[in-house]
């Protein structure tokens, strides 16, 4: 398969990506391009130029700033899921990079273009969720900060407008704090059928895959587990909200039945024992 | 639509020839430099068949465009032996484990097992599965290939090409017939 055809710059810094972008009608950002080439190869987009943004060594890393980690729009996840740094203040972060398609594609996909493609079915959407990030974007004019649960709002939708870049995200530190991931897939590589990502801590998240037309905050389940509900009453909360379709991987009732489980068995793994 | 000069090392030597920005790696590969090891497989980022080795790292060539790979290091199976020398140990593995059935997916399988030995020279049978979690093969079953890997862990040089024909040829071949 091979996409429409399309004009190709290479912009040598953040500011130079977004004059880019003003200059050029139906533009696009391309970063590691292991969402959008895919997409452009199945004809779903198209784009009469690509701003190729993948070189920009200025949003690639993984910060501690005191309080909060930053990682860079453009961290590979293959960085993101073998990061010391990462492992010892956001194990739930690094450990879903690691679940993110197969080695190769972790090896050439970033962070950022993961979460603005905003693919319900991706992994790391829920592992900034359940962690509650602040998304950074940024354009012309500056940049302005977006709490993940605001971010994805359609569809492959976020909150990104014509003409911003998202260039960082930022995660409370959570030390010492329980946290699990539980994927249920057919084969080693493929998306979730469901997945669910367990914060504990004082800011507890609970966030799922696939259970929606968006990447899901499990509002009533994250409330649950603030108040140290029981984790039966966290199980019994966390489909509230969802909107789960049928495919021909699962029926409705089992991606329900499915979310159910895998938190329940999330929240043992995390270790979680109510407060109550 | 425009094309755009690429100068990519392939296999050691510098290659430049202008593109269309929307040619992918894989197909750079094939029909512009004629080295068709590299295999299309499903081409939607599944399988594998295209692995090749792009600075050091394991990538699917069937989602990388080749202006992406712009002054980049790119390894192919051709890159591995050249005409005339041993293979490599990782080669030889699929060769003395029975690695391959059909073949379609070996040349990705051993880039992808290659890519795996350069950064971790003695890997577990769990490691070698996880890294071949991007590889699809229908023949096998995947065991002879764990065994291929793991042969090209106890032999990181090879063997000889001479020493290794008379290994896999059973002495009594020929004998009775």
């Amino acid at each position: 398969m091979i996409s429409a055809s399309f004009d190709y710059v290479e912009a040598t810094s953040v500011q130079h990506a977004l004059a880019l972008y003003a200059e050029h009608d139906d533009a696009k950002f391309l970063a590691g391009g292991h969402s959008l080439v895919p997409m452009m190869k199945l004809r779903l987009v198209s784009a009469n130029v690509l701003i190729d943004i993948g070189r920009l060594a200025e949003l690639s890393y993984i910060e501690d700033r005191g309080d909060h980690i930053a990682v860079g729009a453009l961290t590979r996840h293959c960085d993101v899921e073998t990061s010391p740094l990462l492992a010892e203040h956001l194990g739930l972060l690094a450990h879903v990079a690691g679940h993110v398609g197969d080695p190769q594609v972790r090896n050439r996909g970033t962070m950022g273009g993961s979460l603005v493609h905003g693919d319900p079915a991706a992994d790391l959407p829920a592992a900034v969720l359940a962690l509650g990030a602040t998304m950074v974007l940024t354009s012309a004019s500056g940049t302005r900060l977006v709490p993940a649960h605001e971010f994805f709002v359609g569809f492959l939708e976020t909150a990104l407008n014509d003409g911003e870049l998202l260039t960082e995200v930022r995660f409370a530190k959570r030390t010492g704090e329980g946290w699990a991931y539980e994927k249920f897939n057919r084969r080693a590589m493929d998306y979730a059928i469901v997945a669910v990502a367990v914060q504990l801590g004082q800011q507890p998240g609970v966030a799922l895959v696939n259970m929606n037309t968006t990447p899901h905050l499990a509002v009533a389940a994250t409330s649950a587990l603030a108040a140290g509900a029981s984790a039966a009453a966290v199980v019994e909360a966390v489909a509230e909200g969802t909107e789960p379709w049928s495919d021909g991987n699962a029926t409705p009732e089992y991606r329900t039945h499915l979310a159910r489980e895998l938190t329940r068995r999330a929240l043992a793994r995390a270790g979680y024992t109510a407060e109550a | 639509m425009s094309t755009v000069s690429v100068s990519v090392t392939v296999n050691g030597d510098v290659r430049t020839h202008d593109v269309e920005p929307r040619v992918l790696l894989v197909h750079y590969l094939r029909d512009v430099l004629r080295l068709t090891g590299t295999h299309v497989g499903c081409d939607t980022s599944n399988c594998g068949a295209c692995t090749v080795i792009l600075d050091g790292v394991a990538a699917k060539s069937c989602t990388v465009l080749a202006v992406q790979a712009r002054g980049c290091s790119v390894t192919t199976i051709e890159g591995l032996a050249g005409p005339g020398e041993p293979l490599s140990p990782v080669q030889q593995g699929f060769h003395q484990e029975h690695g391959l059935q059909c073949g379609y997916c070996t040349p990705g399988m051993v880039m992808a097992c290659t890519a795996l030995l350069s950064q971790n020279p003695d890997p577990t049978e769990d490691e070698i599965r996880h890294a071949l979690e991007g590889n699809l093969c229908r023949c096998t079953g995947y065991q002879m290939i764990v065994n291929a890997v793991r042969w090209a862990v106890e032999h990181p040089d090879g063997i000889p090409e001479s020493s290794e024909a008379a290994a896999s040829a059973p002495s009594s071949v020929g004998a009775s017939s």
